[in-house]
């Protein structure tokens, strides 16, 4: 028996402490926001927040996580930052498909928190383990600067 | 037209079929909501507040369709975007007609179609407001949701007149009266993704989230070679493997040599856990001895090695043969040889292959994230001996399909182990799975050879291209069309082929052929240019002047998928050279010492697509892409610029990633690669700026998803050639090329 805190809230979790972070997400705790896409911590589809940093859920197992705090994609637009970035990522109607939206948006997220304007320089390789197939990064590269430019974003880093 | 007319006719005769018009049935929805909604026709329901209901037909995984066609609907019936909610319609080809996403024919089949369908729903609310005013017709209006009474200025809101207007007999279908397209309001608008919100706050809404009371989770452990069965398994160690709750062998129906994902089930172990990652755990300890064919000694190098041999010898099959090519070669004052290939390529999809399937007394419900649901509840029938209609399918946001969902094949391993498992299961297939149980796009081997005049015109070309197939049938997708270009434009041509057997599934990847066949013509055409001493702008505008009257051999009809498509006008290409040309200032611009750029076209799916790709390359040899221009011809009208936008974009950037690393390579009858490590995808930081132009010609609206992807491989290896003087003839270009400099440093600047 494992206790997590995803979102807030605490979750005992009746699994096998090898159980990727991912599997315990989706289908143990029915948050179906955090993608499965490669399973190595390749493609980026299931990244999470573990303690405010950025993770690929597929590659952190059960009994690695401890008294962490997870946020997830369902949560993220509770983070006034999180938020902005979700709406920049509507207002410039990123997404093809969509599945890796959800990663993106947790990557930007985290990115700003820690590089409020990044250049096109700071987002290619903060973002390069963020796979697209459909291949929106033209608008995934603006929408994070039009989240940047965003005066929530000022307020949040003053 | 042709297409169109077709399935609007079977849409009527069906429809009338069922309820003795075309608009159908008032239907009080009960199980829907709190509120009332009157349903117009399949498509349309219009509830007492006022939102306005509207079916998406075909299934979306990216190529904005649920956005698109809705929208079509919904400026016809004249309400505001606002008020619009839109819901995936049932799969029903009864009601709906042609219900696939494929081909960039979703656009094309249902344009003229579901304009109708808007325009008749607005006729019968402009009926039962006349109706109700006791007016004429003729003397009312609408706007946003409303029907007016001209000279009085009264209103009546469709809202209110649903109900009525759902009890009145339909229009005629065929002469609704549809908008002027200068009046339209939402046609021509970008709006956004209407599962936006859900995407960006992670709702449940893709194939593999869905959730049902009482769903157990599987995995499907397939033969590496296609068709193979299960000689033996350690089931019983499996089956004490922790949450696990089924572990079986299924036999397969897959005809022996029938190498396709259409073909039957595939032979395999299914495991059924409690949860997926149980099953995966499981899977790990599973030790299966399989039965394998024929083919389990094919590899890519073999192939090559043959296709090498086979190029030596005259080929097996004529494709096309104009004029006299060998005159024409001993006559030409210079030749030109060179030798193309291009590997396998999988789909890789972001959401992997999955599917979610309930059997119960003999009934199949399915949730599936595909392309082709009609598809997969046939080979269910088939497979699982029950009638189609004793199946029903959902059509749930893919994840990407890129050609891959078109295919069966998880649906009916779903089907399958629910049926053996007797309650709800969720296949899941690994990134493992996805990469190896592909429908790949097949490779090909070409080698070429032209001859030019003393004026530099060219006068021959021969084609042999060694592909894939058997008895002088090509593979699915795997065929050299006899009108592709430059067919037609050369007065001594000769397009032949030769066949290698393959034991691994082909099918269509995103701008089926051309992915392959434009990298190679469009730069061998490049190579010509050249050597002519020619400008390539110059030599292609040229080129496309030229055009003969077809030969005998060259009077079969042009198709695509089965379906006629009438051969590309070759001045709409030049405009669109010329377009392309002059933003990136071909020509004008001077290059900077180290950089070069390359131009490229293709037509495909009607539509034409010019690129320029800059690169410079610096003295170690490290080639970066600046910037890629791109011309893309459509119709006077874009149904969502938003939408038409990222798909040119997406198809550019689609392409480039074949070039950076993507290639499937067979070895011991399997597939090698089996992840995103060694089948990389394109990265954003490897994504340079793309400016894209549309440029409108009159014609009707089609889709646009694929036709910007050939142009970009061909126009980036003739950017290199002009830059370095080397030329890349192998895909993907980052492959061993012939300078090593350059070669390592491609390898360094893409796999950064």
């Amino acid at each position: 028996m494992y206790t997590l805190r995803v979102n807030g809230t605490s979750h005992q979790v009746e699994a096998d402490g090898g159980t990727p972070l991912l599997w315990v997400l989706r289908d143990l705790l029915g948050l179906k926001g955090t993608k499965f896409g490669c399973g190595i911590g390749l493609c980026g589809v299931c990244t999470v927040h573990i303690d405010r940093q950025p993770a690929r859920a597929c590659s952190v197992p059960l009994a690695g996580i401890g008294d962490t705090e997870i946020t997830t994609i369902e949560a993220i637009g509770e983070n006034p930052l999180g938020k902005k970035v979700q709406e920049a990522w509507l207002e410039l109607d990123v997404a093809q498909c969509g599945y890796c939206q959800p990663g993106q948006i947790m990557s930007a997220t985290a990115m700003l928190a820690s590089i409020p304007k990044p250049t096109d320089a700071d987002i290619d390789s903060y973002m390069s383990g963020n796979l697209c197939r459909c291949a929106t990064y033209i608008r995934i590269r603006a929408a994070i600067k039009h989240a940047a430019s965003s005066q929530i974003l000022e307020a949040v880093h003053k | 037209m042709g297409i169109v007319s077709i399935s609007r006719r079977n849409f009527l005769k069906v429809s009338a079929a069922v309820g003795g018009g075309f608009v159908l049935k008032l239907s009080v929805s009960s199980a829907a909501g709190n509120s009332a909604s009157a349903e117009l026709n399949a498509y349309l329901k219009i509830a007492s507040d006022g939102t306005v209901t509207i079916a998406a037909k075909n299934p979306e995984m990216g190529q904005g369709v649920k956005t698109s066609l809705p929208m079509i609907i919904a400026e016809e019936l004249d309400v505001d975007w606002k008020d619009v909610r839109v819901e995936m319609a049932a799969f029903d080809p009864a009601r709906y007609g042609i219900q696939n996403s494929s081909g960039s024919m979703s656009t094309t089949r249902n344009w003229d179609l579901l304009r109708r369908v808007g325009a008749s729903g607005r006729q019968m609310l402009v009926s039962a407001a006349a109706i109700a005013w006791k007016v004429p017709q003729s003397e009312c209006t609408t706007a946003s949701g409303t029907v007016i009474h001209v000279a009085t200025g009264r209103t009546l809101k469709y809202a209110h007149l649903a109900s009525k207007a759902a009890s009145l007999p339909p229009p005629d279908f065929e002469a609704v009266v549809l908008k002027d397209p200068g009046s339209f309001k939402i046609i021509g608008t970008s709006i956004k993704d209407v599962d936006g919100p859900q995407i960006v706050t992670g709702q449940p809404l893709f194939g593999i989230d869905i959730t049902l009371a009482g769903m157990l989770y599987a995995t499907f452990e397939k033969c590496p070679l296609f068709g193979g069965t299960v000689k033996s398994a350690n089931i019983d160690e499996i089956r004490r493997m922790p949450g696990v709750r089924h572990v079986f062998i299924v036999a397969g129906t897959i005809p022996d040599g029938m190498i396709d994902l259409d073909a039957g089930l595939s032979g395999g172990v299914a495991i059924v856990a409690d949860s997926w990652w149980q099953s995966i755990v499981a899977r790990r300890h599973l030790r299966v001895q399989w039965e394998t064919g024929p083919m389990a000694g094919q590899s890519s190098a073999a192939f090559a090695r043959q296709a090498a041999q086979l190029a030596k010898r005259p080929p097996q099959m004529t494709i096309r043969k104009d004029g006299d090519v060998e005159a024409a070669l001993k006559q030409a004052a210079r030749i030109i040889d060179a030798s193309y290939s291009y590997p396998f390529l999988a789909h890789a999809t972001m959401e992997p292959q999955n599917c979610t399937a309930h059997f119960k007394n003999g009934r199949l419900e399915v949730w599936a994230p595909t392309q082709n649901i009609g598809r997969g509840r046939a080979l269910c029938s088939r497979v699982l001996g029950i009638p189609e209609s004793a199946i029903t399918g959902h059509m749930v946001r893919a994840g990407g399909g890129f050609g891959r969902r078109s295919f069966p094949d998880a649906f009916v391993e779903a089907a399958w182990i629910s049926k053996v498992v007797g309650g709800p299961v969720k296949l899941v297939w690994t990134r493992e799975d996805d990469i190896r149980h592909d429908c790949y796009r097949p490779g090909g081997f070409h080698t070429l050879r032209a001859g030019l005049d003393n004026n530099g015109k060219l006068t021959a070309l021969t084609d042999h291209f060694v592909s894939y197939g058997r008895n002088g049938k090509f593979v699915r997708n795997a065929d050299l069309a006899n009108t592709i270009f430059p067919a037609e434009f050369v007065p001594n041509l000769e397009y032949g082929a030769s066949l290698l057997p393959l034991g691994t599934p082909t099918g269509p990847l995103r701008a089926p052929r051309n992915n392959g066949l434009t990298f190679v013509f469009q730069s061998f055409l490049d190579e010509v240019a050249a050597a002519a001493g020619r400008d390539p702008l110059e030599f292609h505008l040229d080129l496309l002047s030229e055009r003969r009257a077809a030969s005998t051999a060259s009077s079969a009809t042009r198709t695509r998928d089965g379906e006629a498509e009438p051969p590309f006008d070759p001045a709409r290409m030049q405009t669109t050279l010329k377009l392309v040309a002059d933003k990136a200032g071909w020509g004008k611009r001077a290059v900077p010492k180290g950089s070069g750029r390359g131009l490229a076209y293709d037509f495909f799916a009607q539509r034409c697509a010019a690129h320029i790709v800059d690169v410079t390359i610096s003295k170690k040899g490290e080639v970066k892409i600046d910037k890629i221009w791109v011309a893309f011809e459509v119709a006077n009208t874009i149904i969502n610029p938003s939408g038409a936008l990222h798909q040119v974009e997406g198809a550019t950037l689609f392409g480039l990633g074949q070039a950076l690393g993507q290639q499937v390579t067979l070895d011991r009858g399997g597939v090698v690669q089996s992840n995103f490590n060694d089948f990389p995808l394109l990265g954003i930081d490897q994504a340079p700026p793309v400016e894209v132009h549309f440029l409108k010609t009159p014609g009707q609206p089609t889709g646009i998803g694929e036709a910007a992807l050939p142009p970009v491989l061909p126009a980036l290896a003739n950017a290199i050639f002009a830059t370095s003087g080397t030329r890349l003839r192998d895909m993907p270009l980052t492959k061993a090329g012939p300078i090593a400099v350059q070669r390592s440093a491609l390898t360094k600047m893409f796999q950064v």
